[in-house]
């Protein structure tokens, strides 16, 4: 590893639910990534993510309540903080991530000297397809995103996250809990905040949920909300700079 | 005028059950304040209808009526908002809270992985010390009878 050798690096892993996906999510990481700790932020679930989750090497976040990804990576953030890690990655509980890309995000953190690197699916690797309203709708978030962070992004939506200790940092304390708030309104908060942001294509695999939605009309709902958390997040006061680089 | 008397009545007992609730602290003085100026106001319209339509005149609405009815929609529109914003605190208090517990929870349970059994530990080998305390006492307590019979003897 020649990310920062020393660096103490956090996955957190947000679970709801998902107790068939997790042991395999789990034992890939181990293999995987054997220099970095887990967490598994267990959502408030139904069935039995935490037993599984305990069987493991991973320590365990068991929130009482079902609170959203968002509010999961917020615990999970906050842990970080507590606990002095200096990166901390967002993996879905899905099987969708694929752990051996982490190192990408790392390598693409230090290269750039971003704050947040976020894992693409439209950025050259991979072949994951959208097509018609849905994939305008993310075109839409795309460009504007872009123009707000001021760098070249291809997919907002993504899970997939490294954050550093500077995005820890604001992130245990304002990070959105709303449909879309963890990726389309972190992004326009970590932006205005200062964090540097930045993307890397990284291949993902199908998700176990299927494929994604071509509903004409639920694509037409998910621009508005994604439009609507757009405008608010950017006409929010701005909140005080974290401390300079 | 009986209409009138029974209006006035109710809103007397309106505004008595809501101090009665303050009282009993079953509501916060923060949320019953709109409805007690409420409550007053439907009580001086109530007694005296000139007022509604004096106001009526004053803001240029033909009806009296007609500007009951719209403050009192804007009045409930301004609570359901209020209470909006106050479940929205709730929310994000409760969402603390509960990143509160799981972090609690986590280090408790890291704790008790951590000692698993030294209070029952401590607490056996105390007993130990106990028991060889006792038997000190008790040779010393026989070699001081032993010493005083002799001492009796002589």
């Amino acid at each position: 590893m020649t990310y920062l050798s020393g660096a103490r690096v956090l996955v957190v892993v947000p679970a709801w639910n998902e107790e068939e996906a997790l042991p395999a999510v789990l034992d890939e990481l181990t293999i995987q990534l054997p220099w970095a700790d887990v967490l598994v932020v267990n959502d408030g679930s139904t069935d039995r993510t935490v037993e599984v989750a305990h069987k493991g090497t991973a320590m365990v976040l068991d929130l009482p309540v079902n609170l959203g990804v968002g509010g999961a990576m917020r615990a999970g953030y906050k842990f970080a903080r507590a606990k002095g890690y200096d990166v901390a990655i967002q993996l879905d509980a899905d099987g969708q991530h694929d752990p051996s890309e982490v190192p990408k995000l790392l390598a693409t953190m230090q290269e750039h000297d971003a704050d947040v690197v976020i894992g693409a699916r439209f950025a050259g690797a991979g072949s994951y397809e959208v097509r018609g309203p849905r994939r305008w709708a993310m075109t839409f978030l795309s460009w504007s995103l872009s123009k707000v962070t001021g760098t070249p992004l291809t997919d907002t939506t993504s899970g997939f996250k490294a954050s550093n200790r500077r995005a820890i940092e604001l992130f245990a304390r304002d990070y959105p809990s709303e449909y879309l708030g963890d990726t389309i309104e972190s992004l326009v908060v970590g932006s205005r905040t200062g964090l540097r942001i930045r993307q890397v294509g990284v291949a993902m695999r199908p998700r176990a949920g299927g494929t994604p939605s071509h509903n004409p009309v639920k694509a037409g709902l998910f621009l508005g909300r994604a439009v609507l958390a757009l405008l608010i997040a950017l006409s929010r006061p701005v909140a005080p700079q974290v401390e300079a680089r | 005028m009986t209409g009138y008397l029974i209006a006035l009545a109710t809103c007397i007992a309106f505004v008595a059950s809501l101090v009665l609730m303050l009282r009993n602290r079953r509501l916060k003085e923060k949320y019953a304040a709109t409805w007690i100026i409420l409550a007053v106001g439907i009580c001086i319209v109530g007694a005296l209808p000139v007022v509604v339509e004096w106001l009526a005149d004053l803001v240029g609405v033909e009806t009296p009526s007609n500007l009951l009815f719209a403050v009192a929609l804007v009045v409930l529109l301004g609570v359901c908002i209020q209470l909006s914003t106050e479940v929205t605190a709730l929310e994000e208090e409760t969402r603390t809270l509960v990143e509160e517990v799981a972090l609690l929870r986590h280090d408790v349970e890291q704790l008790a992985t951590a000692a698993p059994r030294a209070p029952q530990g401590e607490a056996a080998l105390t007993a130990t010390e106990v028991a060889v305390a006792i038997a000190t006492t008790a040779v010393a307590i026989a070699a001081t009878e032993a010493a005083v019979a002799a001492t009796d003897v002589n």
